[in-house]
Parts: structure tokens; sequence; C-alpha cells
């Protein structure tokens, strides 16, 4: 199995960027007028002493441990600030998920079995618009439109109504839409030409049958691929939602802690992106051999 | 019993031909020229420096004198979106050519060389693939320092699998022609086949990621300069000026809607050539 190699090559990557950063952790942590005998107790006490590959150890022993160190700004332990944090973005990146396959799902079969209909030409236009919309400029429109023109949503914020919800949300969901759209859309329309659609068409099935029991079910597995890969988009896009919107999630805790250099916290989140995004693929690739069962036969 | 072999000629469909059957990419190219044209003589054609302030006339909307209205610090918009097109530019070229110089190589060895190499360099990349993207680059501009140049780094480096990817599976094709095998027996270095004979024939694929990636480099450097973490005040770079823009959103739209178009336009034209491309190239992939 490759995805425990892959996430020790992670965590080289993660600990690598961190090690090539300019200045001293200890005079982040104390301050520049710190004493030095200060200084020194606290790189001691941290580690950074020893040679980078001894230090790589025991953040690694740490880690998998679930223990990412103390935050340099707050000083609580960093699991404690991602824990508090993460159940905001795990809900924002669902609900995105879920809105865009509700979405794109429905849009691209209705723009497969019309192709160059009024249907088609605008599910293609969403596609390519909402592709090439940046989530930050799309956010702060529909906060200028829905939140100060109209006042139906608020603004920012997640102080419990579902009203907060609908903004980041659709947000977060626009690109992710517009990616599933065209894959459903292109998948279906192979599958569409395929000898035994045809063959279910000559025995009388009814067209709506063929589209879902028999095209859409043989078009999943792209589909699906494409809806994997999304959430990795839908990550980052989280981090860039939740600064807008004042999401209280670990994107903004990111963005936060980048700003104030809590080093710590920044290696925490990425871990845990990176973790989230592994865990998605593997959900991916067991529903492959569900939706198609010939791959279970091939590799059991 | 004789064979007859038919040859099926290989059509090179023209630049011409391509725009003429595909609007849709002749309306992108256009577009992409029109940008990359105001981008090279913005001292030119924009109205005003984009670093000139005057605060008597802050925050006014489009008028005949300022045609897309001015910011907080009563800076024309439109001149500051035309200079800033050129920043967007330049960082999206210089980020797609790190990632194209070191992902590129690094998948011309993977498939020339196979075996070790090919697995190291292929689980190099998976693994880089299993951050995604955007927060690759974050991480690297969170350790690097927030500047222009760092941006165009960490979104070079974030891009740096796909590159890989695509030109190792172009290379592995190309090395199992027979030129290829000839310019071996023939004696031929290394080095000169992967050069004279593999490189110029995989390059297609590579030219359809560019534009795409492009694409994309373009909206993760404006998204980082959104967060702060690239272009710095007061350089004229859409997403730096819808991130300067924010607080002013109720009262000075036109600062925050016309560079986000900006944005809009150019990487709906990047996608839209980038599209035709691979059509033209790759016409399996055509829906």
């Amino acid at each position: 199995m490759l995805l425990i190699p892959i996430l020790f090559g992670v965590t080289v990557i993660v600990f690598g960027i961190m090690v090539l950063t300019p200045g001293d952790p200890a005079i982040l942590m104390l301050g520049e007028n710190a004493p030095q005998e200060d200084l020194a107790a606290l790189r001691e006490r941290l580690g950074l002493n020893e040679p980078v590959y001894v230090q790589y150890g025991i953040w690694l022993a740490r880690i998998v441990q679930l223990d990412f160190g103390r935050s340099i700004r707050s000083g609580r332990p960093v699991t404690d600030e991602i824990t508090a944090r993460l159940p905001a973005t795990v809900e924002l990146a669902l609900l995105a998920t879920l809105l865009a396959i509700a979405v794109g799902v429905p849009l691209g079969v209705i723009s497969a079995t019309r192709p160059n209909s009024a249907v088609d030409h605008t599910a293609t236009v969403v596609a390519f618009t909402g592709l090439a919309m940046p989530v930050f400029w799309q956010g702060l429109i529909m906060i200028l439109l829905f939140a100060l023109v109209l006042g139906w949503f608020p603004p920012s914020g997640r102080l419990g109504g579902w009203e907060y919800y609908v903004l980041p949300t659709i947000t977060l969901g626009t690109s992710a839409i517009a990616a599933i759209t065209r894959m459903t859309r292109a998948t279906m329309l192979e599958t569409l030409s395929q000898d035994y659609v045809r063959t279910a068409r000559s025995k009388g099935v009814r067209e709506r049958s063929i589209t879902y029991r028999h095209a859409l079910r043989n078009a999943m597995i792209p589909i699906v691929t494409v809806i994997g890969l999304q959430f990795g988009a839908l990550l980052s896009g989280a981090v860039i939602t939740e600064t807008i919107f004042s999401w209280p999630g670990i994107g903004r805790l990111a963005i936060d802690a980048i700003r104030s250099k809590d080093f710590p916290v920044v290696q925490g989140v990425v871990m845990v992106f990176a973790l989230m995004y592994a865990f998605v693929n593997l959900v991916t690739d067991v529903l492959y051999a569900y939706l198609d069962p010939r791959l279970k036969t091939r590799y059991s | 019993m004789a064979t007859t072999s038919k040859v099926i000629p290989q059509r090179r469909r023209s630049w011409f031909a391509l725009m003429r059957s595909s609007p849709r990419t002749a309306i992108g190219a256009v577009v992409l020229a029109i940008i990359v044209m105001a981008a090279v003589f913005a001292e030119g054609i924009s109205p005003y420096p984009p670093n000139q302030q005057n605060l008597r006339s802050r925050l006014q909307p489009p008028s005949a004198e300022h045609l897309l209205g001015t910011d907080h610090f009563g800076r024309d918009v439109l001149s500051r979106i035309i200079y800033g097109g050129r920043v967007s530019l330049q960082v999206g070229f210089i980020a797609v050519g790190i990632a194209l110089a070191i992902g590129g190589l690094m998948g011309l060895l993977a498939a020339f060389y196979g075996r070790w190499v090919d697995s190291t360099v292929s689980f190099f990349v998976d693994v880089l693939l299993a951050l995604p993207g955007f927060l690759l680059a974050l991480a690297i501009v969170a350790a690097l320092g927030p500047s222009l140049t760092n941006v165009m780094i960490a979104v070079g480096i974030a891009n740096v699998p796909q590159f890989a990817r695509i030109t190792r599976s172009a290379v592995l094709q190309v090395i199992e022609m027979d030129f290829v095998t000839a310019a071996h027996a023939a004696g031929s270095r290394d080095q000169r086949i992967m050069f004279r004979h593999v490189v110029p024939n995989s390059l297609s694929p590579v030219i359809v990621q560019v534009t795409l990636s492009l694409a994309g480099a373009i909206l993760a450097a404006a998204g980082l300069s959104f967060l702060g973490l690239g272009a710095q005040p007061p350089t004229a770079e859409w997403g730096s000026m819808l991130n300067s823009a924010r607080p002013y959103i109720r009262d000075a739209h036109w600062a925050v809607t016309f560079p986000g178009l900006a944005i809009v336009v150019t990487v709906l034209a990047l996608n839209m050539v980038g599209d035709g491309l691979r059509d033209a190239l790759d016409p399996r992939r055509r829906d």
C-alpha cells in the first residue's frame, strides 16, 4: 500500500519547508529582546541544537502521536487549536462537495442527453465561467450582492443559523460544480454512444432508464475521480473562503499563523489537510470497486 | 497473397484551421492577444501612471475622466488593471517556466532511463500530489516570506508534478518509436537522442499543459497576493488590488469588480485556447 510511504514523504516535505525558513524559532517564540540564556535553554528544549535529521526524527515521532507542538502565538497545543476549528472546515467542505455533486452531475447528464440544446450551451458557459472565477473574487461579489445590497444573508461569521452557510458554500462549491459538470457531460457522451446503450434502446428500454441505470452507472468512475480531485481544490479554496467570510476553520487558522510566523500551527494544518486529502483519495479508490465490480474481481 | 498497406497521412492542423474550426478557441486567442498587447504596451495606453495618487478624487465611480473609477488612494483603476496584467502574466509565465524546467526534466529522465530513476521520480511526484497545489504553494510562501518572487517559486514548484507526469507519459510513447531505436543503434549519445529526437516529438501535450497551467498559475498567484502573501503595496497586481479594495466594497464596488473581471477574462481566454489546442492535438479528448 503506497499511502503510508507517500504520507511519510509529505512529512519530509513539510518539515523540509519549515527548516528552510529564515529566522530562529526561539527568537520568534520569546522575542528579539529575550535574554541569551533563555534563548539557549529554549533551543536546547526544542532540540534545535541537534542535526537536522535528528530534529526530523523527534518531530516525526511526535506527529505520529498527533502532537504538533505548541503554538508560538497562543502557547496552546497545536492539536487543540486544530481540533477546535476542524469541524467548521469539514462542515463547509462537505456541504460544498454535496452542492457540487447535486448540481454538477444532473447538469452534466442533461447537457449530454441534449447536446447542442440551450441547456447544453448554458451548462458549457456555466462550466467555463465557474472554472475561471477566482474564489476570492466570487466571495466578495456574493457578499456585495446578497449581503450588502439585498441583505438576504449575513456577510460573515458562523453563528449557527443555516443562513450563515449559504454564501460560503456556494462560493466554495462553484468551481467544483463546473469541473463535475464538464466531466459528467464528456463521460456521458462517450458512454451513450456505446453498443450496450444501443442494444438497450433497440430492446425498447425507456430513455430515462437508459440514461440513469445504464449510462450514468458506467460513467461514474471518471466522475468519482474528478469529485475526489476536486476535494483537494476545495481544501485549497477553503483557506480563502474562510478568510473572506471570517469562517472559524483551519484554513483561516493557517493564514493567521502564516501572518504571525506561527510555524508549528502552519505545519500542523498542512499535515491535517494532507491527511484529509489522502483519506478522500482512499475512499475514492474503495468506491471504484463498488462502482465497477470487475475491478474487485481483478484484485481479489 | 499480396498485402496492401494503407498509409494514413498525418494531417497537422494549422493554427488558422484550428481557429476556423473552433470559434471558441478563436475568441480566446483574440482576447488573450489583446491582454498581452495591453500588458506589453502599458506605458502607451494606460491613461495614468499606476501609482499616481490623487486623494481629492478617491473612490470616484466610473466616469469619462476615470473609465473604471478610482480606488481609496485616488489611483485610476483602469491604469492599475493594465499594469496589473503585466505583473500577472509575468508571474504566470515565470512560474510555469520553473514548473516546465524542473517537471519536464524529471519526466524526461524518468521515462528515458526507467528503472530506479522512474520509480524515484514517480514517488516524488506522488508525494507532491498528495498535497493540494495551492496549499503546497501556501506552505512554501509561508516559509520563504511574502513577495512576488517567492510566489513565482512557490507556484512553480506546486506545478512541477503535472509537468513531470505529462512529460513522462509523452516521452514513454515516443521512445518506443523506430527512429529512437535507430538513433540508439547508430550510436548516438543519450543526451543527443533526448534533446534532438525525443523532446521535439513529445512537445504537443506539454504545450497544452503550459496553456492550462498558465491559467492556474495566474489564479494561484492572484490568490496568494489576495491573502497578502504575494505582491506588496503599491505594486499593481490583480489579487493585491482586490485585497486592498476589500474594505471599501460597499462604497466603491468598481475597485473590486473590475480587477476580478480582468482575472476571469484572462483565465477564461487561456482555458479556451488550451482546450482548443488539446482538441486539435488529441482528437480523442474532443467531446
